[in-house]
């Protein structure tokens, strides 16, 4: 187990809106390593996004708020810190990276300029220096003829593209974490091979952990070391990856891997998970994904903590009560 | 049994070069596709993003007026239709669209929505329109309260299952899906798919199913096209193309599909971005990423043929 980068406990991060309150981030707690790559994966709306702008600091307030919980990178919580002392974090501790990069860069720049400001800012480099690190950067993220590209615009770049330039300019200060939140989601498949493999090597190279927030289950296949699955604002279950796909413990983990079409083997019909994602204004009772699983019996009617299976593993399912799985 | 055969469809869109640009420029959307659809039988039509084959589907029901070539859907000729007989024709060919949430008009109950194509070709009467939306909403799996809800009270997938339901209301043979489940989160796309299935072996629908996610075209479809910037490269049945892909950039697309399974690693099979539409690499369109390509293949455009029986590519490897 290496050694803790980040640890977050007991987040929670709500909205309050004329509709009412929706818990999006209701308790959340996991930790990632130095160098350790993180799935964090989920559907639409059970908050793994907003946990990823909580670690930034980047919620909305108002309508959101984080309301209570602890996150601590580095020893040093995130929360207790002023808007100052937050910006140095961003950008050369953590940086994040969104799914789309066209709505991410500025148009009227070019992206060799926005990497170049980002340098110039952060490292305290002058225009030259931080021109020729703005372009050894595009080599890095292996954008072809990087000394042309400088001179880009974002328009005038594929999607792929875009996405390397985000890449080079949040990792031009060393950050020591990577927030990707669905980097490969808008790219075309043979693109998003292309983005998944350039994030592992430049993780592996540089010694930088990445939290990798992602719906797609495949994706984290890949690349993540250890997996954390979340539904409606909660974590379900946390697993080192193998065992994850080998044998999910938790039903809704389960129902996810079942659900996926696997190549070569044709099924008359896809497993399927019943129902609908709870709505987080009005989040049910007891477990929350009772209601769509299977395998409910009368303690569902309880929430259940996180049980702890041992070999990393959590679970937060009645039927793992005693280690059971 | 064909139902639908277009040949040699074209469309062809100006490109207003701006100010700076003068001269006219196409965008080669859809560049000479043949394509028919088997009574029955599902044809998933795969590519990536710019590829032309939503514009495809568009020309199928006339959503979009083609270029040039020919379609025929049930033996009459679908382009030579005008005025009442084009509407009465089109009701033997309908769409589901990608996003539920621009797809429905926010201000119509899912009721009226699915009813309107019942009034519009006169399919019930009174009483027997709501009998009949009813009876829709109970094939696609939605409560009968749905029927005066709103679009915006309902989650993706449900009003995904309202798209469906006002397909099948005016009761076509043909349903062309444009990617009907990729807005839909992984757990909700599985129903969508099973509820598709059910509804074609149900009523013995012909599908088109346009989509980029290969796992889940491979899922559905009996044969399989792949599109390349406006044309079919490869096409062949489903389990073939799969397990023996002729067209590297049909092998290409495979191999860059993240397996679910931890520790295996996806190769990067196709390197550098499709190229833009307006600008087409002459020869094979796929030369400039293929790993495979040599001399030949900048200079002439290989045409789609017949390699074994049933599986057709359009690539000099697999000319003798």
């Amino acid at each position: 187990m290496p050694e803790e980068l980040l640890k977050i406990e007991d987040l929670r991060t709500v909205f309050r809106t004329e509709a009412g309150t929706a818990r999006a981030v209701d308790g959340v707690g996991f930790t990632v390593g130095r160098g350790e790559t993180v799935g964090l994966v989920g559907e639409s709306g059970c908050g793994k996004s907003v946990t990823a702008l909580s670690i930034m600091r980047l919620v909305t307030d108002p309508p959101g708020r984080i309301e209570g919980g602890s996150i601590l990178f580095e020893g040093r919580d995130l929360l207790g810190l002023s808007e100052k002392e937050m910006r140095k974090v961003r950008g050369n501790e953590i940086s994040i990276i969104f799914q789309e990069p066209l709505s991410s860069l500025n148009p009227v720049f070019t992206c060799g300029e926005q990497i170049r400001e980002a340098v110039a800012l952060h490292q305290k480099l002058g225009r030259r220096a931080s021109k020729k690190k703005a372009i050894e950067m595009l080599r890095l993220v292996r954008i072809p003829d990087p000394e042309k590209r400088y001179g880009s615009y974002p328009h005038q770049m594929s999607g792929g593209m875009r996405q390397r330039v985000m890449i080079a300019m949040a990792l031009s200060c060393q950050p020591k974490l990577l927030i990707a939140d669905e980097p490969s989601t808008a790219l075309d498949v043979s693109v998003q091979a292309q983005i998944i493999e350039l994030l592992a090597e430049l993780s592996a190279g540089r010694d930088m952990a990445v939290l990798l927030i992602t719906h797609d289950l495949a994706v984290v296949a890949q690349i993540a070391n250890r997996v954390v699955v979340m539904y409606a604002g909660a974590v379900v279950e946390e697993s080192p990856v193998v065992e994850l796909f080998d044998s999910p413990a938790h039903p809704y983990t389960k129902g996810l891997i079942d659900s996926l079409p696997r190549l070569g083997q044709r099924l008359e019909r896809l497993p399927m998970i019943p129902g609908n994602v709870p709505d987080p204004f009005d989040l049910p009772e007891g477990c929350r994904f009772s209601d769509r699983c299977r395998a409910r019996f009368e303690k569902c009617a309880t929430e259940p903590p996180l049980f702890d299976l041992s070999g990393g593993r959590l679970a937060r399912c009645w039927l793992c009560e005693g280690g059971g799985g | 049994m064909s139902i639908l055969a277009a040949k040699g469809l074209k469309k062809y869109y100006r490109s207003q070069g701006g100010y700076f640009l003068r001269g006219r420029q196409f965008v080669r959307a859809v560049d000479g596709v043949d394509i028919e659809l088997k009574k029955g039988m599902t044809l998933g039509l795969v590519g990536e993003s710019g590829c032309g084959k939503s514009t495809l589907a568009r020309l199928l029901l006339r959503l979009e007026e083609p270029t040039a070539g020919t379609l025929e859907i049930d033996g009459t000729d679908f382009l030579a239709l005008r005025g009442g007989e084009l509407r009465r024709a089109r009701r033997k060919i309908q769409m589901i669209f990608q996003d539920p949430y621009s797809s429905l008009n926010p201000r119509l109950t899912a009721g009226s929505t699915i009813a309107e194509g019942i009034k519009i070709h006169k399919l019930a009467r009174g009483a027997g329109v709501e009998r009949r939306v009813v009876e829709l909403l109970d094939k696609v799996g939605l409560p009968r309260a749905a029927y005066s809800r709103y679009p915006h009270e309902f989650s993706g997938g449900q009003r995904q299952r309202i798209g469906i339901a006002r397909a099948l209301a005016v009761e076509p043979d043909i349903i062309v899906a444009d990617e009907p489940v990729s807005a839909l989160d992984v757990s909700v796309q599985a129903q969508v798919i099973n509820l598709l299935a059910d509804l074609q072996s149900d009523l013995g629908l012909t599908y088109l199913f346009v989509a980029h996610d290969l796992g889940i075209v491979e899922h559905v479809s009996d044969r399989i096209s792949v599109m390349y910037l406006g044309r079919i490269v490869e096409s062949g049945p489903a389990v073939e193309l799969f397990s023996l892909p002729l067209h590297p950039y049909t092998e290409g697309l495979l191999a860059s599909i993240p397996s679910a399974k931890p520790g295996d690693r996806v190769r990067v099979a196709i390197s550098g971005d499709v190229p833009s539409p307006v600008d087409i690499p002459a020869g094979c369109a796929f030369h400039t990423r293929c790993p495979k390509a040599f001399d030949h293949c900048s200079t002439e455009t290989p045409q789609l043929r017949e390699v074994s029986p049933g599986r057709y590519t359009a690539c000099w490897l697999h000319v003798d």
